[in-house]
């Protein structure tokens, strides 16, 4: 049985802001208290994604950063579309999961190609999408903190990750929120997500182990910090 | 009508005050109201004009240096009451007038945020500018870190005399290039570099060191019961101690010297002044809970955390609190606590680890993904704190690490228990 697993970090350097780089930190910490463990590899501009990627996660970043990294990202292309269709595990955040869909149309009106690993499209907005933010999922509550001026319209070949009440989600209109396809997310939930899901954090191990044939169940954790933490963020004005 | 806004202003403060209310935005937005130019036709008639601090981190604490430093010399009018946007500028003006409408100052030195120092430069062109750093603050609140440093730009070039700049910070030396004005510097020192890492070494960049030759340099520095730091002023040494706790506001401290320089003042009178600063609301404050000392660091941002973070090392807490409420100006997200390593810090040195303040629960979990273990989580700030001081011995030491609006909470409860008006 694999005990551990490789999570690729997109951009450590340039797509770091809003610590989400704490997903990292809440599943290699999840592993090694139930006696598994992770390799951590960070993925500067021009460096090779491992082999044997069990899960790739990547964060929002400045407008400039992204800039930065928008043509490497492009150029693995072909390579990210395949890692999906093998039901690699990723998860990624605001400015990453932008870069996920086809295409970033700014308010200038530039085209920033995406990956098209998942089927959205985004448009840069004079409005700021910002506030504490919880979304209803298939696995539970997931609680964080949106702030982005993309507006995220979902295509036919992804569905939402979520659906919010109070927050204003992947475009402020249609109350969904984030995407997903096979084992791909894609969100715009900051905090970092993962601390107070843990059902959801659970749920990206699960997926990885049982793509690579391991289908033990996860020994339970005390989440009870995570959960009061939850409950609490959920109940705090936007 | 100078004479008619100060009354009007003072009056506003009395009916406050008597109201038992606190307010630093009501009496200057009163004045501005009825009388838009007041400010602008006060400050102008200040013969050194004014000072505006402003940077992300730091901006409180080196405006009292700054007028403590000039105050040795000159009369100064200073926003130290914490109002540091324009209405609490023209506030700290009516206080600081008399009732027959005399400003007795020469100079002010005014700490304005970011926005709010763009704003104050269109109704006034302030004689200095004092630049600290430009780092990933509340960004909930500006947007993004560059955006910030657009802002700062155009501060700088809304100035008529000259700008002082962190030379260790690159978005700021940026600024300082386009400038027509004198602009100076002021830095610490290679060997010290590590300890001041800017916005994008905290992320993982490499270290660059300036070329740039600054007025004020930070030449050691040792970190205890207060900072003991020895700065090159132009060109003497001189040793010190600094009363507020921090490696941070040991470069603060070569800020405010170079502001001083532009002055005229002399090295010597420059570093009797930094001795005589006292702590400023929150930063490195210190008092005595029951024969136990309580030391309060405000914490507003990651690079801010990190820095206050490593004063446990030379403070050696029997017990610390961590208080994070997210009201609007602690920031509503919290997601930089992530941004913020905790373990190597704090493993073996802070004692009793509590969290408290609203975001209680959320920063337990933060601490417990660092592996640290809370043994107590209790959003009630003053009983978390009190409780903390009564498990440690006295003449122990308990360090409180705290976001704004939970520091003017722990204020109260503190000048209740410990009788001293803070």
């Amino acid at each position: 049985m694999t005990r551990r697993l490789t999570l690729a970090h997109l951009y450590p350097r340039e797509l770091n802001i809003y610590g989400d780089t704490g997903n990292v930190l809440v599943l290699r910490k999840r592993l090694q208290w139930r006696g598994l463990d992770a390799e951590v590899v960070g993925i500067g501009v021009g460096d090779p994604l491992p082999a044997g990627t069990d899960i790739l996660l990547g964060g929002g970043g400045q407008d400039a950063a992204q800039g930065e990294i928008g043509q490497d990202f492009v150029r693995r292309g072909a390579e990210l579309r395949a890692m999906a269709d093998d039901g690699v595990v990723m998860l990624t955040i605001c400015g990453s999961y932008q870069l996920l869909g086809h295409h970033f149309l700014t308010k200038d009106g530039q085209k920033i190609e995406g990956v098209a690993v998942l089927d959205v499209v985004t448009t840069g907005s004079d409005q700021r999408l910002i506030g504490n933010n919880s979304i209803d999922t298939r696995w539970g509550r997931l609680v964080g903190f949106e702030n982005h001026s993309g507006l995220t319209e979902l295509g036919t070949g992804v569905e939402p990750l979520g659906r919010t009440e109070a927050g204003r989600g992947n475009n402020g209109s249609d109350q969904t929120e984030g995407a997903v396809r096979d084992n791909v997310f894609g969100s715009y939930l900051h905090g970092p997500v993962l601390a107070k899901s843990p059902a959801f954090a659970d749920e990206l191990l699960r997926r990885a182990f049982a793509r690579r044939g391991s289908d033990a169940a996860l020994e339970p954790l005390d989440d009870s910090l995570a959960l009061a933490a939850a409950d609490v963020a959920a109940r705090r004005p936007r | 009508m100078d004479l008619l806004a100060i009354w009007l202003g003072k009056l506003t403060l009395l009916v406050l005050r008597t109201a038992g209310r606190r307010g630093t935005a009501l009496p200057g937005l009163v004045v501005e109201k009825v009388f838009p130019r007041f400010l602008t036709r006060r400050l102008a008639r200040l013969p050194l004009g004014v000072v505006v601090v402003s940077g992300t981190n730091g901006k409180t604490t080196t405006t009292k240096m700054v007028a403590t430093i000039l105050g040795q010399r000159y009369r100064v009018l200073t926003n130290d009451t914490g109002g540091n946007f324009v209405r609490g500028v023209l506030t700290s003006v009516v206080q600081q007038s008399s009732w027959l409408g005399r400003t007795p100052a020469e100079v002010a030195v005014l700490e304005l945020d970011e926005a709010h120092a763009v704003r104050f430069c269109q109704v006034y062109q302030p004689e200095r500018l004092l630049l600290l750093n430009v780092l990933r603050d509340q960004l909930d609140r500006f947007g993004e870190i560059d955006t910030t440093a657009q802002l700062l730009g155009k501060v700088a070039a809304r100035t008529t005399g000259h700008v002082v700049v962190n030379r260790d910070d690159p978005r700021l030396v940026a600024v300082a290039a386009g400038l027509s004005v004198e602009v100076s510097y002021f830095g610490v020192a290679p060997a010290l570099r590590a300890q001041f890492p800017t916005d994008e070494e905290l992320y993982g960049g490499d270290q660059r060191l300036s070329e740039l030759k600054a007025s004020v340099e930070l030449l050691s520095l040792e970190l205890g019961v207060g900072t003991e730091l020895t700065l090159r002023i132009a060109d003497t040494e001189q040793s010190l101690t600094l009363r507020a706790e921090g490696a941070h506001n040991a470069q603060n401290a070569a800020g405010a010297a170079a502001v001083a320089l532009t002055f005229g003042l002399d090295p010597a009178t420059i570093a009797a002044g930094l001795r005589a600063v006292q702590p400023a609301f929150g930063r490195g404050q210190s008092f005595d809970l029951g024969g136990r000392r309580v030391v309060l660091q405000l914490v507003k941002n990651p690079a801010g955390f990190r820095q206050s973070l490593r004063t446990v090392t030379g403070l050696r807490p029997a017990a610390t609190v961590i208080a994070i409420n997210d009201d609007y100006a602690d920031g509503r997200d919290l997601s930089w606590l992530w941004d913020v390593e905790f373990a190597s810090v704090l493993q073996g040195n802070s004692g009793r680890l509590v969290t408290s303040g609203t975001r209680a629960a959320d920063m337990a979990v933060r601490l417990h993904y660092d592996g640290l273990p809370v043994e107590q989580v209790d959003p009630d700030l003053g009983r978390a704190v009190q409780q903390a001081a009564a498990t440690v011995a006295p003449g122990d030491t308990v360090v409180v690490f705290s976001t704004y609006t939970a520091m003017w909470q722990l204020h109260q409860v503190l000048s209740r228990l410990t009788g001293v008006a803070l």
